[in-house]
């Protein structure tokens, strides 16, 4: 009886460090894709600045309550605008930015394929 | 024809590569950040500076007043500088400044307001810098002007006296 009760201690213990080193990597995760706004090309990640750790704790503190990633990036975008995130959302100022190299892809099948065509 | 579309393909990619490229050198590097306008105010609760007393942002604001929020913090120089102009605007009644000390120690905090004068009708107490994050905010001293629950204006730096009159005019 006493091992059952040790071992479901270690249990409880284990599965709690598996979720707080879950925990861990999506606050990684995201303050990777946060631009620190007050620091030359630097993400939150990387900053060591005033700002960036107060950003990384909000993001503590929302992983905490329970947000998703997805989320966590509305939250911020709405404070600081879609500037703060490394990743351009798909809207009409950067539809050519998202396109353009799926363009250039086609364009390049496209001659590969009509030169393959004309060999035989 | 055929021959000729693949030189002209390439051109084609490089003429659009060469107009991002040039679009991109005449884009200025330096950001400036937005001044979003009539925004509303976040809800949050935090300590106050003297009481340590839990406060609601429910609790601070009322419909038909203005607020001018002010972060501030002992170490930052350019907060000196601007803390006289929020004294004279503090004598204006139509107005309340809140202030949020961001980043600070209780006693500094203490210290440098005994120096320099208390303008402050409440302060807010950002230990961690959350509260700053929760209002937008890049850094100290920065200045929210508030009508009914909404952000009129907000001046990132230090207020000087052209944008105190300023003030002064917004809320006459």
């Amino acid at each position: 009886m006493k091992i059952l009760k040790l071992s479901f201690i270690f249990f409880l213990i284990i599965s709690f460090n598996h979720l707080k080193a879950n925990n861990e990597d999506m606050k990684n995760e995201i303050t990777k894709n946060l631009r620190c706004l007050i620091c030359q090309g630097q993400s939150v990640y990387d900053s060591d600045s005033e700002f960036a750790n107060s950003l990384k704790i909000m993001v503590d503190k929302k992983i905490g309550e329970g947000l998703t990633e997805e989320q966590i990036y509305r939250y911020f975008e709405n404070k600081y605008g879609e500037w703060i995130l490394y990743d351009p959302l798909f809207n009409k100022n950067t539809y050519f930015l998202w396109l353009l190299p799926l363009l250039i892809f086609l364009t390049g099948g496209a001659i590969i394929f009509k030169k393959l065509i004309k060999k035989p | 024809m055929k021959n000729k579309f693949l030189p002209l393909s390439i051109i084609f990619i490089f003429v659009i590569i060469f107009i991002i490229f040039y679009k991109g050198l005449q884009n200025t590097n330096i950001y400036t950040p937005e001044v979003t306008a009539n925004n509303e105010i976040p809800s949050f609760s935090a300590k106050l500076l003297y009481s340590n007393k839990i406060i609601n942002s429910s609790e601070i604001f009322e419909s038909n007043k203005f607020y001018l929020i002010n972060i501030w913090s002992s170490w930052c120089v350019p907060c000196k500088q601007e803390h006289p102009f929020l004294i004279e605007l503090k004598k204006n009644k139509n107005i309340e400044v809140i202030g949020i000390n961001y980043k600070d120690t209780q006693v500094n905090a203490n210290k440098f307001l005994d120096e320099l004068g208390n303008p402050y009708d409440q302060i807010i107490f950002d230990k961690d810098g959350t509260i700053g994050i929760e209002w937008g905010a890049f850094g100290v001293p920065e200045s929210f002007l508030i009508y009914n629950y909404n952000i009129i204006k907000k001046y990132i730096g230090p207020l000087n006296n052209e944008l105190i009159n300023e003030i002064k005019l917004k809320i006459k």
